[in-house]
């Protein structure tokens, strides 16, 4: 893998993690990240989606001049997720079951269109693809991670309801740590899922400090650049 | 001029090329529509079936439980003032049971959903909650994917629990209601309670009319 690519894949997850960073797609962040489950599956159809606006819109991107750009790419976008949602109730029925209410919101996540303009409308395909891949990537773990604290601290479990995702053999995959009855109920709701963000924010601007200041008392130490 | 002129130019081909997306944007979806919709209705039929048998097994009746349907309007005991869908089955002609979808308007976040599930004799096959807002991990206690509370509905009838019994047991009733949260059960208690009103009041019509219209029928006079 070339340098550019491991670039494109470190922005997306971590260094401009659409989330964590650039605080895009929140609506759809925060309304649905109280369990592992669901924040896996609106990740997923993220991926999907992202991946798939990128690579129309970079393949298009030579066709367009830029006074119609933008409205261009919200009409692809909105027919992209609309063929995608028609798709998934066709022939993944049990899964549009489960990610069918998220596929509409992924039409509101910013970081779609954010993408769209700022990286795949000056890209080729391939790097568009990837970017999608990385940024996905990127907002799916954020979600995952928030959903997983959020379920753990306000209903002591994990996985809840793994089999309507993964199917039959996921049905004991559910975790139960403690009594549900003991669960903190504020991490359940709303405002529980702005106050795990924030800690996320802080969490990551943490690292990040504490990575910059240990470069910069030993510059190309093999202690740095493994922490790298 | 020549300016003015190149505008003009780049305006209509700039609005051009936005209607050709456009087109092309309307010309995929439509396609996709049109190569899906029977499939989609296909899965909606088949899924709205498994819900249906599980509170009356499919080997109980021999009729099109799906389309063997009637719409009726009650707001008093149904809680919508639209009309919600009766599904009747039937074994050889003769009733079996029928299930109703009321909506329990004053749920905790919002409308509830249900279906209701009857036998012939008025002994309650069992409750589904379809749609509902309640909040997660207190009141959501009452879907049946988080808890097996809606359990304790199957079997019942007017006759074996008195009127009093149809509340929470906080309200002095005889159903349980989830740590925490009190308004959700009560609400889809009294919901299940009112339908059995309903179709005690209705049964012999809900069976007898045609199906396919929407109807709304009058309370008989009480004796």
């Amino acid at each position: 893998m070339n340098t550019a690519s491991r670039e494109i894949i470190h922005t997306g997850l971590w260094n401009n993690n659409p989330a964590l960073v650039q605080l895009l797609g929140l609506c759809p962040l925060l309304a649905v990240s109280n369990s592992l489950v669901n924040g896996l599956g609106l990740g997923i159809a993220t991926v999907a989606v992202l991946c798939a606006s990128n690579l129309v819109v970079s393949l298009s991107r030579n066709l367009l001049r830029d006074e119609i750009r933008i409205p261009v790419f919200v009409l692809l976008i909105a027919s992209l997720v609309t063929v995608i949602e028609l798709v998934m109730n066709a022939w993944f029925h049990g899964l549009y079951r489960v990610l069918g209410i998220f596929v509409p919101l992924i039409v509101t996540n910013c970081a779609i269109i954010g993408r769209a303009e700022a990286f795949a409308s000056r890209n080729r395909p391939l790097p568009s693809l990837l970017d999608g891949l990385a940024m996905g990537g990127g907002f799916a773990a954020t979600l995952v991670v928030l959903g997983a604290a959020r379920e753990l601290i306000g209903r002591g479990s994990l996985l809840d309801g793994a089999d309507l995702l993964f199917g039959d053999i996921a049905s004991n995959w559910t975790l139960q740590f403690f009594d549900p009855e003991h669960g903190f109920l504020l991490a359940l709701l709303p405002p529980g899922a702005f106050i795990g963000l924030g800690m996320l924010v802080a969490l990551k601007n943490a690292l990040d400090q504490r990575h910059a200041r240990l470069v910069a008392i030993a510059p190309g130490s093999d202690a740095a650049s493994e922490l790298a | 001029m020549t300016e003015r002129g190149n505008l003009l130019r780049l305006m209509s081909r700039s609005g051009l090329s936005l209607l050709l997306f456009a087109v092309l944007g309307v010309g995929v979806v439509t396609f996709f529509y049109v190569l899906t919709a029977d499939r989609i209705e296909k899965n909606e039929r088949e899924y709205m079936m498994r819900s249906l048998n599980e509170l009356i097994p499919a080997s109980a009746y021999d009729n099109d439980f799906f389309t063997d349907t009637i719409a009726v309007i009650d707001e008093e005991l149904l809680g919508s003032d639209q009309g919600v869908a009766v599904y009747r089955a039937r074994r050889l002609g003769q009733p079996v049971g029928l299930i109703i979808s009321p909506q329990a308007p004053n749920g905790y976040n919002g409308v509830i959903r249900l279906l209701v599930g009857f036998y012939a004799d008025g002994t309650l096959a069992g409750v589904r909650i379809v749609a509902h807002r309640e909040t997660p991990g207190l009141g959501d206690g009452i879907d049946q994917q988080r808890s097996d509370w809606v359990e304790q509905f199957p079997g019942l009838s007017l006759a074996s629990a008195p009127p009093a019994d149809w509340q929470v047991k906080k309200d002095g009733g005889r159903f349980d209601q989830l740590t925490g949260a009190t308004i959700s059960p009560r609400v889809v208690v009294q919901a299940v309670h009112k339908a059995m009103l309903y179709f005690d009041q209705h049964q012999d019509r809900l069976f007898a009319t045609a199906a396919g219209d929407s109807y709304r029928f009058e309370t008989e006079s009480q004796p």
